[in-house]
């Protein structure tokens, strides 16, 4: 009965947010026709400023990379509030995955799976490795690269168990990627200051607009972000297929 | 047409706001909270639309073709990664609120707390 109340209440004040919000982008300029100064002035001169292509890359690591910076960080502090919030709490010991427990039969992994998914970590990391390294000439960059480089871990899940990925995943090696990265765009801010003329100023040599090796200070940043969230995704991923081997014991707790 | 990407935005914002509220499950509840964020790129991607333009990296046109705004395009990047990193928290949240209560109820949390 409540429910049914609680239902109405949100459809008759959704219905009134709906026009309100219709309303304001009434007020907007018409669909396809916004020229914002900034957008202009940016495709305009960015190409000839910071010798990158994508126009996209040189604003999010360079006129607005510190804004990126903290969004980075935003990142880092997600992936430790996750790993505190999972970690293993007083009452609870490691067991068997949920998979293996007595009476529950899980299939494993297929041949199929297996062999497809082993056969695609490779060309996936080498992937990954090529959105990073490209992000200041085509769409892609340090996140978008970092996330596909830990889907890599994953197909090492999905070809085998949890337990196998355990081991050879590196875990010192995973930790550090995420801190140097997270580190290592701060390091490159604070030489802008001490070699240039501000944090995060492009002290680098900037190329040839379209050379692999342009841009000057975009290439490194993007590269730093593309170990922070690599690492951090591949930190996630095991957060959480950790919490399978976790068998809680609510006797005594809360 | 001319109002239609809009709509879209308002559209997705009023599912998934209307998904949190009847949810009875937190996975669930995320996975609206996710769509709901969605509305916030379709808005953002709306805005820096520009009629004929192409994406803003001119790698193989010229520069001075036509191109979208790549301010708003930046800025849905950001929306993404704070999207992702949101969903993680959550999750992390519900998988705690399930060992800790042996549900995933909301309507039942409420129950527990008399």
């Amino acid at each position: 009965m409540r429910f049914q109340t609680q239902r109405r209440l949100f459809l008759v004040a959704m219905a009134g947010l709906a026009a309100f919000l219709l309303w304001g982008m009434a007020g907007l300029p018409r669909f396809g026709t916004f020229a914002g100064a900034y957008s202009r002035l940016l495709n305009a001169t960015a190409v000839s400023e910071r010798a990158a292509t994508n126009v996209v890359a040189s604003i999010t690591f360079d006129y607005r990379g510190f804004d990126t910076m903290g969004e980075e960080f935003i990142l880092f502090a997600a992936v430790v509030g996750v790993a505190i919030l999972l970690r293993a709490q007083r009452d609870e010991e490691e067991g068997q995955p949920e998979e293996e427990m007595p009476g529950r039969h899980a299939p494993a992994a297929s041949n199929a799976v297996r062999a497809i998914g082993l056969a695609m970590v490779g060309p996936i990391v080498v992937f990954g490795i090529y959105v990073v390294a490209h992000g200041h000439l085509t769409p892609g960059g340090g996140f978008q690269g970092g996330v596909v480089l830990a889907t890599g871990a994953l197909l090492v899940y999905l070809s085998g168990e949890y337990v196998t990925l355990r081991r050879v995943r590196p875990e010192s090696l995973i930790d550090a990627a995420e801190s140097t990265g997270a580190g290592g765009y701060v390091v490159i801010g604070l030489l802008g200051l001490v070699v240039g003329t501000s944090f995060l100023d492009n002290f680098l040599p900037l190329g040839q607009p379209g050379a692999l090796l342009s841009s000057g200070t975009i290439v490194p940043i993007n590269v730093a972000v593309g170990l922070e969230v690599a690492g951090g995704f591949v930190l996630l991923l095991s957060e959480f297929l950790e919490q399978t081997l976790v068998v809680h014991q609510l006797e005594g707790g809360p | 047409m001319r109002y239609l990407p809009h709509l879209v935005t308002i559209w997705l914002f009023a599912v998934g706001l209307y998904g949190i509220v009847t949810s009875r499950n937190l996975i669930h509840m995320v996975t609206c909270l996710a769509v709901v964020q969605s509305s916030t790129y379709v808005l953002l991607l709306t805005i820096g639309f520009r009629a004929g333009g192409t994406a803003p990296i001119f790698l193989d046109v010229p520069v001075g073709t036509p191109a979208v705004d790549p301010v708003v395009k930046a800025l849905a990047l950001t929306d993404v990664v704070v999207g992702a990193t949101v969903s993680a928290l959550l999750l992390a949240l519900a998988v705690q609120a399930h060992k800790r209560h042996g549900t995933l109820d909301p309507e039942e949390f409420r129950a527990l707390r008399g």
